[in-house]
């Protein structure tokens, strides 16, 4: 075995497995959010996510077709396609909500699960279909925006490109915004409010109605900007892209305790480096016994491993009885 | 609802189904019926582009070729399937096509995953299946009588890629990736095989899946440094790889084999993949002198330029006609069975070289290039430098 090797490398995963739970973990607030406030996972999610990564793309694409995009600082750049994706994918999440779960509230819980299911399928595809429509497309490519493919060398074996830290900092940030915005404000109080207990909250003159809209308004803005930042990142999306990450996300969030802010942000944390180490080392650990077609594998036998001995996931609290 | 109004719904429904099925009648008196040909090849999804391609260069063929069946008074038809290059997808409509008693013959498929456990079911009923496209030896090597193909092998392509690879790039060292597929990891794995053999050492062999995250296999990758990394796979997942490890930093050379042959991989991967080398069995029609009426006709038609293996798809289409003509000899509707031994013995001179079959159902003598990627525009793809270019007999059967 090569250690040399396997320590020259070490750093570079661990960057890698970074860049790569704190992707995860931007899609996991979103699914973590929603499950908060109505003890449901949202599995149209994912959707939402990718529709977040094609509406920057268009704009991106219809820049580049404008002449605009090597003009434009790469900042405003970013930010306006945030901020687009961001907009489309809060309001289709709101839309999903009013149209496909909140008229199954009363339902037994299996109920607006399967329905989320549906609009998942149904968004896959009426996305493959406006693509094809409109671009004749399925596999759409992000410009290259060459300010964010610079790298810095850190030292001799490990580098950082300004997407990957853009990808950190926006994590890092919308954590923040959010842990403040349901902690600090009356909004939040609101949330939590409802989380708790729907029928008290009303009671107490909160229309609960609006604020799980709120919610997925703020989860589906999370899921539109990780899209953009996915796209920009890896380049390749289609529409059917957000699957594996989507559903990555999702047991990040279990894994950090899902309902739990700071827990997702962990749990992704987590899944991404375990995922990036198992990719990197297996083959040279095993000798090419193992390769990295066995990362998920090794990734989720740990998540296994982890909820056996944590069954509420890492950041999870044990919750009260309800009435 | 009440039972009696669900059994008058039933019977109505029942009444409407009986008046819209043909009464078994035959529909065109003076018509001796239908013959259709069936294409499988991905027209969604990723790999589309080349699907596409093979649809309508069938369609073409079919457009160009109908006339003699026609005189006959036959029909001709042409039902293009969607296989999704899924094995799934492909068996399922496999089964449709050999219910449908009036398909005599499939052009398919573009994938070598698929077209294997599909052609399970064609030969079932001895349905003949003429691949424009699939390179894994397993396709013919079965010795089905109602399998053939119009291109080269992956266990002679592997070999002409690391022959090239030693004797003209001269390369040390080599990273191999596969997509895990049949053909992927079967063509890397000849390439891998003869690579050990003239002394190139192996610093890798992974298979991954992954379709937009190759970060922690290129971390790996750049810490080893090699002189060349074959990808064994198809450009929607060799695309992103390429850029990505570019961007990284890699310095290797890039490798592959046809399935790395459309216009979509640079419009992915951009420059990262100008100047790389890729083996194939069908290169572009420019290198066919006589495939340029072909490339016209084929623009003029659809607006787009062929992509490889729309000319095999052609060509396939071409001698699938021939042998229902030899089998329709009399003016009767030929059994797949006469249609499945005709093709056998059809020799003809296509637009991409001379088709004879061995007894397996290979091309006597296969032709295979070595191409090399000119330019980051998607236009350009036509005009990719042939490095190379040998003609190779298909290698017997191993006992």
């Amino acid at each position: 075995m090569d250690t040399e090797l396997l320590l020259a490398i070490f750093p570079q995963v661990l960057l890698d497995g970074l860049v790569l739970g704190f992707m995860y973990a931007l899609i996991a607030l979103g699914y973590t959010m929603v499950y908060g406030v109505l003890e449901f996972i949202n599995f149209a999610h994912s959707e939402i996510f990718v529709a977040g990564a094609f509406v920057g793309v268009e704009i991106l694409l219809g820049l580049q077709r404008a002449g605009l995009l090597d003009g434009l600082p790469w900042p405003l750049l970013l930010a306006l396609v945030l901020l687009a994706g961001m907009t489309v994918s809060a309001l289709l999440a709101v839309t999903v909500e009013r149209v496909a779960y909140r008229p199954l509230r009363g339902a037994p819980r299996l109920i607006p699960l399967i329905s989320a299911i549906g609009v998942s399928f149904f968004l896959q595809d009426l996305i493959r279909l406006i693509e094809s429509l409109w671009r004749n497309a399925f596999n759409l490519v992000y410009p290259t925006i060459e300010a964010l493919n610079l790298r810095f060398e850190l030292t001799a074996t490990l580098d950082i490109s300004v997407r990957a830290l853009v990808v950190i900092g926006a994590a890092l940030a919308m954590l923040g915004v959010l842990h403040t915005l349901v902690h600090r404000t009356r909004v939040g109080t609101a949330i939590r409010a409802v989380a708790e207990d729907q029928a008290a909250a009303s009671l107490m003159g909160i229309d609960v109605n609006r604020i799980i809209a709120l919610t997925f308004l703020i989860g589906g803005a999370m899921g539109g900007a990780a899209g953009v930042l996915f796209g920009v990142q890896y380049g390749l999306i289609n529409p059917y892209t957000g699957f594996v990450p989507g559903l990555k996300a999702f047991t990040a969030a279990v894994l950090g305790g899902i309902g739990n802010i700071p827990g997702a942000m962990l749990g992704g944390l987590v899944l991404g480096l375990l995922e990036a180490f198992a990719a990197s080392y297996l083959s040279l650990l095993t000798g090419g016994a193992f390769g990295a077609e066995y990362k998920d594998i090794f990734a989720f036998t740990m998540l296994i491993v982890i909820l056996i001995f944590r069954p509420r996931g890492l950041l999870g609290e044990v919750v009260r009885e309800r009435a | 609802m009440s039972t009696r109004l669900i059994r008058a719904v039933c019977a109505l429904a029942v009444a409407v189904a009986l008046a819209l099925v043909p009464a078994g009648a035959p529909v065109d008196a003076q018509g001796k019926g239908t013959i259709k040909i069936a294409t499988q090849s991905p027209l969604s999804g990723g790999q589309a582009a080349l699907g596409e391609g093979i649809k309508l260069g069938a369609q073409l063929a079919v457009e160009k070729f109908k006339g003699p069946l026609e005189k006959m008074g036959f029909r001709v038809e042409l039902v293009p399937y969607d296989d999704q290059a899924k094995p799934d997808v492909g068996v399922a409509n496999a089964r449709n096509i050999i219910a449908d008693k009036e398909i005599l013959g499939v052009i398919g498929h573009l994938n070598s995953g698929v077209a294997i456990p599909s052609s399970e079911v064609y030969k079932e009923v001895n349905l003949a299946m003429i691949s424009p496209a699939n390179t894994n030896p397993l396709v013919t090597d079965r010795g089905y009588k109602n399998v053939f193909r119009v291109c080269g092998r992956d266990d002679v392509q592997g070999v002409v890629g690391s022959e090239f690879a030693h004797g003209t790039l001269k390369v040390k060292s080599v990273y191999i990736i596969h997509d895990k597929t049949t053909y992927g990891q079967g063509v890397a794995e000849f390439f891998k095989a003869d690579a050990e053999k003239k002394g190139i050492k192996i610093l890798g062999f992974e298979g991954t899946e992954e379709k937009s995250n190759f970060d922690p296999i290129i971390t790996p990758i750049r810490a080893r440094n090699p002189d060349l990394i074959y990808f064994g796979g198809i450009y929607e997942q060799a695309g992103p790889f390429f850029k990505q490890a570019r961007e990284k930093g890699v310095k290797a050379r890039f490798m592959g084999p046809d399935g790395l042959d459309s216009s979509d991989l640079v419009k992915i991967a951009g420059k990262a993949v100008v100047g790389m080398y890729y083996t194939t069995v069908a290169g572009p029609v420019t290198v066919y002198p006589e495939a340029k009426q072909f490339a016209e006709e084929f623009k003029k038609k659809f607006g787009k330029n062929p992509e490889p293996f729309a000319a095999q798809a052609y060509d396939a289409t071409v001698i699938l006609l021939k042998a229902i003509e030899a089998a329709a000899k009399g003016g009767k509707m030929p059994t797949r069975d006469a249609v499945t031994a005709a093709i056998r013995d059809v020799k003809y001179k296509g637009i991409t070289g001379t088709v004879e079959f061995d007894d397996k159902g290979d091309p006597k003598r296969a032709l295979y290039f070595v191409m090399q990627v000119v330019s980051d525009d998607p236009e350009k793809w036509g005009e990719n430098k042939e490095v190379k270019r040998l003609t190779i007999a298909a290698p017997p059967l191993k006992k």
